[in-house]
This record gives structure tokens, sequence and C-alpha cells, in this order.
């Protein structure tokens, strides 16, 4: 690890203060950037720690919820208005990590832990252009079977590993951002990029902006919601692939549906196609693959991950089907 | 800086870079708590920090200016062993006992997430009481590795310790 300076922030604005140029970086719980640093992946010479800045969750004006960026995923995932309102955020906090890690790692963390691939680590014996701007991708023709499927670049095929982001995506949320210019907000479907030829961005945010709070708006059709994860073990792994699901039943037939990928994509997907495919139809095996397959019709799959596609359509199809019938608590 | 080891109020690292891990082992000598993997995959490495459990590898020790930590040695406050120290020999839950500190930490953990009502990944219903099954526990303690493979005895202790209704003494005796 490379010596660094380490300060503590009271306020908001002696983060902001503090954390302003290219040098320095948030701490939150510090269960990826201190790993980074140690593997000398990431070389931040201060590292400003706003822990102690707001972890409460509590009501909006609008009826839903304001999570400050401070609160642990354990917290999160615990609070009863998450766990009965919007029950596939807990589901997808849960999913995600180990308990240890879960405890430590805060929700503005969860958001800006790098998206990255094992190649992103290698740092003796890999080529990544995320790591090293212009020095090439290894995970294109190499061991590929967790990357991306789509909106993947010839710069950088790696998967953004968040599952609790994949929920926010689709609930809508809202991210709160303090920065140089004052406070601003943003949809959260537009704090992730995709890598295109900068894949060493992974947000959209500027040197020195600090997310302070993540607002879920009031969502009816997320009371009836559910995670999906898939991945090669039963527990602490990243998703090969995952589902974050809503849906609103009028009868048989679907009134309103929310979907988000994990595992698919350098950031979290929102199914803008499977969506409104859904919508308005009678709920069926065959609308649900319908839908999947407008989702995945861009699909680039690489050599060790042409099962993904499927995997998707299916794990959709039977998230689909239990949510439709009511099945998931 | 300084902060309370087991009890007793002990110095913070010198430089920040030091993880909890390195400065309870290498600066207090507190060596029960285990380095295995130093990366967060593990769970060697797992202490309690005012109750709640944590990978002391990715912690940064500075960062836990004021807090309370609890590491294998404090659990129990005389010669005595805890009752899970008890149970994992009764129920063989290791063989090279590596990875025990780190268990054991995390499984006084779990017990007191379970009893505020903490749900899991495999809890079929996010809002009740939580039910210390097999499955439960197996889910709750997948951050600890045992290369030894001694799970099933891990479980069983944890579950003969914490599952069954407690009793007041029972209780505080855990929570210790």
């Amino acid at each position: 690890m490379t010596p660094f300076t380490y300060l503590r922030a009271d306020t908001v604005n002696d983060a902001v203060r503090l954390g302003a140029g290219e040098t320095a970086a948030f701490l939150g719980g510090g269960t990826n950037i201190v790993d980074l640093m140690r593997e000398t992946v990431a070389r931040h010479e201060t590292l400003v720690d706003v822990t102690r800045l707001s972890a409460a969750v509590t009501e909006t004006a609008e009826g839903g919820l304001l999570i400050g960026a401070a609160a642990t995923n354990t917290a999160v995932a615990e609070h009863h208005g998450v766990r009965t309102r919007y029950p596939m955020l807990s589901r997808a906090i849960l999913a995600g990590a180990s308990a240890q890690i879960r405890n430590m790692a805060t929700v503005g963390g969860n958001l800006l832990q790098r998206t990255r691939c094992t190649y992103f680590y290698d740092t003796d014996g890999s080529h990544c252009n995320k790591r090293a701007p212009g020095t090439g991708c290894d995970a294109r023709e190499g061991f590929n079977r967790i990357h991306a499927i789509l909106g993947a670049s010839d710069a950088c095929v790696a998967t953004h590993p968040s599952d609790m982001c994949v929920a926010l995506t689709a609930l809508d949320a809202v991210v709160h951002v303090e920065g140089r210019d004052g406070a601003r907000t943003l949809p959260f479907g537009e704090l992730h990029r995709l890598p295109g030829d900068r894949p060493d961005l992974d947000t959209v945010l500027a040197a020195g902006d600090l997310i302070t709070a993540i607002e879920l708006p009031p969502l009816g059709v997320a009371a009836r919601s559910t995670y999906r994860k898939v991945r090669d073990r039963a527990s602490y792994a990243f998703a090969l692939i995952s589902v974050a699901a809503a849906i609103e039943m009028d009868g048989d037939r679907i009134a309103d549906v929310r979907i988000a990928f994990g595992g698919v994509a350098h950031k979290p997907w929102r199914a803008t196609k499977a969506e409104p495919a859904l919508r308005g139809e009678l709920a069926s095996e065959a609308v649900f693959r319908a839908a999947a397959a407008a989702e995945f019709a861009d699909a680039r799959p690489l050599r060790d991950n042409a099962f993904k596609p499927e995997l998707a359509t299916r794990t959709l199809a039977a998230v689909l089907a239990e949510l439709a019938k009511g099945d998931v608590a | 800086m300084s902060f309370v080891v087991n009890g007793n109020a002990v110095p913070g690292p010198a430089d920040p870079r030091v993880s909890l891990l390195d400065h309870l082992r290498e600066t207090l000598h507190l060596t029960g708590t285990k380095k295995g993997c130093n990366q967060g995959a593990c769970g060697a490495c797992t202490v309690l920090v005012d109750g709640e459990r944590i990978l002391s590898c990715l912690a940064l020790a500075v960062q836990y200016d004021g807090r309370e930590i609890t590491t294998i040695e404090g659990l129990a406050e005389t010669a005595a062993l805890h009752p899970l120290q008890a149970a994992f020999i009764e129920h063989d839950g290791f063989q090279c006992g590596y990875c025990t500190p780190g268990q054991i930490c995390s499984a006084i953990g779990m017990a007191a997430e379970a009893r505020r009502g903490v749900p899991s990944h495999v809890s079929a219903d996010l809002a009740a009481d939580v039910i210390l099954t097999r499955d439960e526990i197996q889910e709750r303690m997948s951050g600890n590795l045992c290369r030894c493979g001694a799970h099933n005895g891990i479980i069983d202790a944890i579950q003969a310790t914490m599952a069954p209704a407690p009793t007041a003494e029972t209780s505080a005796e855990l929570a210790a």
C-alpha cells in the first residue's frame, strides 16, 4: 500500500472540501478500497473518512425513504420500511458479500465500489484498460465466464458487482450528490457508465463529488418484489446473473412491472425493453420469455459466457412466475 | 487516538495503512485473531466491534477510534471457556483450528443479528422472527471458510449453543 493521509470528515462541507482533488478518495467501510490500495490497483494520497456522516433512514414527505450514504448494508437490509415496502432491496443486499462485510460496507461505498474483474486486480500479470488505460484487455480473449454480454466495448468487458445497485436501479432511486458547486440529484440509472473508450471511469461523478444519500420514491409496485441471484456457489459469490423484479397484477394481467439485471453489464442494467413488452400482457411463460428475448436481442456473449442470455431468460421467467402468483413474501 | 480492546484502552496505529488485524496481532500481540486470505474472502480475521462482527483485515485501524473491540481472547472473563468454545470441542468443530477464532467471533455476532431480527438470504419471510435452523446458520456463517471441512461440526456447535430457546442466564452469558 502506498502512503496516504487519513482525514475524518464531521460534516458534508468538510468532506467536500477535504475530498477535492484527483488524488483524494472518500472512505466508507473500506471493504473495496482498502483491498484495492493494498494490491496497489488504487494509489490515493488522501482518504477522507465519511462514515460519521448521515447514516439515518428517514421517511420523505412524498412517502418514500431517504437513506444516508453512511448507513451500512445491514442497516438498510434490516430496516422495517425497506423489508415491507421495498423487499427486493433487502433481498438484494442479503444476497451480496458476507454478513461481516455487510456490517462494514456503507451504501455510498457500495455504489462506488469499482466495476471490476480478476484481470483488473492482477497488477503483475495482466493487461487492463480500466487499471492502466491503453494497455489492452486480457479478459476479452481470456477467462470471461463472469463478464458482460450487454453494453461492453473493445476496451472493457467487466461487470458491476453490486447486488444492491441492481435493486436501486429497478426502484427508480435518486442519488443525492454534494459537490463543489453545491447539491444536486441524479436518477440512479445515470450514475454508472458503460465503458466505451474510458473504462477507467465507472460513474459520471467528478473528483470531489460526495454521495450523501439515496432516495427511494414511493413505489406501490415494489411491495410485491424480489431479487434472485444465480452464482457458482450457494452463498458469498458474485452473480453470474441476477434479477430484481417487481410486479403489480390486475387479475391475470400485468398492470405494472420493474426489472433490472445484474451480472450482464458494466453497470446495473435496467430492462427498458423487457418492461414495455410485459405491461398490459397476460402473465405467461411465453410472455416472460419474449420480454427477455427483447432485452437480450443485442447480447454479445464472449467465449465462456454464451450461457448468460438463456440463464437470464430462465431466471426472469421463474421470478416473474412466482411474483405473478403472489408466492414471494 | 485510542480504542478499547477486550476492556483495555490501547493506543491506535502509528501509520494509517495498518489494518485492525495487523494492529491486533503485531502491535498488541493478540495473536488469537488469524490472518487467512487478508482480502476479505475467508473470515479468519473476524472480530466484534461494539458487538458487530467485521473483518479486521479490511478494516483500517485508524477508523476504529473510540470503538470497543472484542477478540477471541476477550470472550471468556476467566480461564473458563465461553460456552461456544466448549461446544466447538464437544462437536468437533475444528481440525487444525486456524479458522476457529473467526468462526466463534462470527457466530456470536450472528446470534445477536438473529436476536434482533435481521433476515438472511434464505429467510422465507423477511418480516418474521428468526429461527436459527441449520439452513439459516449455514447461510449466515458463509463468510467463514474452513479448509479442513469441519463445517458440519461447526454448525452443530453453533446450533447447540445458539439455537435452543435461551434462558435469562444463557442470554447474558452468550452476549458477553
